[in-house]
């Protein structure tokens, strides 16, 4: 009974339970193995950095919790996605219609391409508030007017077409949709590589604004650790579709412990020191067709050992929230550079 | 040592139905042999229109082109081609800017033959896979086309492909751009290792400031097609003169816990380069904006031995320093 109870409350904190996600993308002569057993947890207004390089499987994690992986060719292989409870990979189309843009939504990274050229911005926000929320087509445009207003943009402009708004104020208009039926869970696929520097210092202020004010857990995709560093909670660094560290802010920056992420750490230009020398990952990502059977980071890293190459990583805790997935701990004495220096 | 290239009073106006666009407006600027000099900029601010005047692939509409002393805007089509030897270019987006259907072989060899100095076929491989070998691209991959190959390999292929004609000089349009950080990293290794063996100059055109840094011996900050500050890159980032500058520098996302600092936070948007008036074109998103931005466009002034500023603010004593 006991038991029970703590379930439930947890579940009403929890926005986001991932249990061991595969996804694999099948087609006829081969088939890559994009995402290969992940598990994610949110709670509410915690946001967490999801970082990787592309082709980690990052924003195929992401559409899989809209459950909007293209299916052919990809096929959900196991595991669980439960959205503030509610089951997304059973869910029956119209049960989907409501959670999607009502207890989640998404940002996609190129506001160019996901508005429609054709409806003014102010019908398309409206559009999503018609659909989950009973109110009229004026009400709803009001309230389009609203969130425009929320994201830093005249609401006379509503009755404008997205060609007339720049780079930042589309994603801005894209932000507004997200948000305009205020889901609990928001997921930010690398909203702002496309702007300017000093747009994406106003559109992540925003979105940190706006976490403060309605309390949104979200998922931060990115490749810029320092974006991470700036706006993120907790972090999980993903690699050939696996999660190879994951922890706190602190845990994962200050306390590196995957050598990959030691890697992308050492591949940054250092902005204090121009002549700090650059030490990049050598090799490439490994191809997701033919993932080697052992850790998919080992033929790239400078510590592998034999047995790396041939048998798969073991995770381990190193706190209740820092998790690693390297067999090389198994030596106690292991440590990275990173972490002797 | 001598400056390889001298740019001055650059200007490169395009013609457009609403008015005509300044997209570079009276440039200036040298670089020493062997030395990069860093644009940094938004999108839209003229940075890559620059590159592309100084090597005249886009012919600008007024300013002198020094090259090794020589007035490149004086040179005749057919001369300019052939000086184009001196001075190659690499593209942001290794995806497009080669030929889907040449193979990588092909696509260098073509600059290899240009030269004239490998006569046989036996020659001109020989070459190309020594061109190869110094890009780092594995010898396997001679036949290998475009597609099959992934972003950090192509943009090496037209590193390769830029260095087959034996340049002097380099323009780096955003070359790292487009590429995941651990390739990023392995790039601009090649590049410095490259410019130390051989002694290339580069200029080094890129949004990205954490970049710019580590590259470049100088830097110039570009904002709607005018130079607002020039400096000499530690001198830049430690004292940073002008309002956009210091905007600039403080969104500059750091990835270390808990290194946020100050931030500069803009308002609005780049402003339209189509007619710009007489004012300070920053004057619209400045903080510090006063009477005299919206007066006059503020010029170059020199403000320490080196360091370069277009401010009206500067000067009027007391105001920079406590920004």
């Amino acid at each position: 009974m006991i038991e029970v109870k703590k379930e439930t409350l947890a579940a009403e904190d929890e926005v986001l339970d991932i249990q061991d996600l595969t996804v694999h993308f099948v087609t006829e002569n081969e088939t890559v193995e994009a995402v290969n057993g992940i598990s994610i947890h949110l709670k509410k207004g915690e946001i967490l950095g999801l970082v990787g390089e592309t082709g980690a499987g990052k924003t195929t994690t992401a559409l899989a919790i809209l459950n909007l992986v293209p299916d052919p060719p990809g096929i959900i292989k196991s595991g669980t996605i439960r959205v503030c409870g509610k089951d997304m990979l059973n869910a029956a189309p119209r049960e989907l219609e409501q959670i999607r843009g009502g207890d989640v939504s998404m940002i996609f990274q190129d506001p160019m391409t996901s508005l429609n050229p054709v409806f003014t911005v102010g019908d398309q926000i409206a559009e999503s508030i018609l659909l989950h929320e009973k109110c009229s087509k004026k009400e709803a445009l009001a309230r389009a007017e609203d969130m425009l207003e929320l994201v830093g943009i005249p609401r006379e402009r509503a009755g404008e077409y997205p060609h007339q708004f720049s780079g930042g104020m589309k994603q801005r208009v894209v932000i507004a949709i997200a948000l305009a039926c205020s889901p609990r869970l928001l997921l930010a696929d690398e909203p702002t590589t496309a702007l300017d520097v000093t747009i994406q210092a106003q559109v992540l202020d925003l979105m940190c604004g706006l976490k403060e004010k309605l309390d949104t857990s979200m998922i931060f995709i990115t490749h810029d650790l320092g974006i991470i560093a700036e706006i993120c909670d907790r972090v999980a660094v993903m690699y050939a579709g696996r999660i190879i560290e994951e922890g706190t802010l602190e845990e994962v920056f200050n306390h590196t412990k995957h050598p990959y992420t030691e890697g992308l750490f050492n591949s940054l230009p250092n902005i204090e020191d121009r002549t700090a020398k650059l030490y990049p990952i050598p090799g490439l990502m490994p191809d997701p067709t033919r993932l080697p059977a052992g850790c998919a980071f080992a033929p790239r890293c400078p510590y592998a050992r034999p047995s790396c190459i041939e048998t798969p990583q073991k995770a381990r805790s190193f706190s209740s929230t820092h998790k690693v997935l390297c067999s090389a701990y198994d030596d106690p004495s292991f440590r990275i550079h990173r972490e002797e220096a | 040592m001598e400056n390889i290239l001298e740019v001055s009073h650059l200007k490169k106006y395009f013609k457009t139905s609403r008015g005509t666009l300044h997209a570079v407006d009276d440039i200036t600027f040298t670089i020493e042999r062997g030395k990069t000099l860093g644009i940094v900029g938004e999108s839209g601010c003229g940075k890559s229109t620059t590159g592309r005047c100084v090597m005249r692939l886009i012919e600008p509409t007024g300013g002198e082109i020094l090259f090794e002393g020589r007035d490149l805007m004086k040179l005749s089509k057919r001369e300019m081609r052939a000086k184009r030897n001196d001075i190659q270019i690499i593209f942001q987006d290794p995806f497009s800017s080669l030929d889907p259907r040449c193979t990588v072989m092909q696509t260098i060899a073509e600059g290899v033959k240009v030269t004239g100095k490998y006569k046989t076929g036996k020659e001109v491989e020989s070459r190309v896979l020594e061109l190869m070998r110094i890009a780092g691209l594995a010898e396997r991959l001679a036949n290998a086309y475009p597609h099959e190959l992934d972003g950090g390999r192509r943009q090496r292929i037209g590193i390769a492909r830029a260095l087959a004609v034996e340049p002097k000089l380099i323009i780096c349009d955003e070359p790292v751009s487009a590429l995941d950080v651990s390739i990023q990293a392995q790039i601009l290794n090649l590049l410095k290792e490259l410019q130390e063996e051989l002694g290339l100059t580069y200029v080094f055109i890129t949004h990205d400031l954490a970049v710019v840094n580590h590259i470049s011996d100088d830097i110039m900050v570009m904002y709607l097609g005018q130079t607002v500050e020039k400096a000499p890159s530690e001198e830049l980032f430690a004292n940073p003169v002008h309002p956009y500058t210091r905007a600039l520098l403080s969104a500059i996302p750091i990835p270390k816990v808990g290194a946020k600092k100050e931030r500069v936070l803009l308002k609005g948007e780049v402003s339209s380069p189509i007619d710009p008036g007489d004012e300070c074109r920053f004057a619209k998103r400045c903080p510090h904006a006063c009477e005299a931005c919206r007066k006059s466009c503020p010029q170059l002034r020199e403000v320490s031995p080196g360091h370069y500023v277009a401010c009206h603010l500067f000067g009027a004593e007391g105001k920079t320093s406590s920004m």
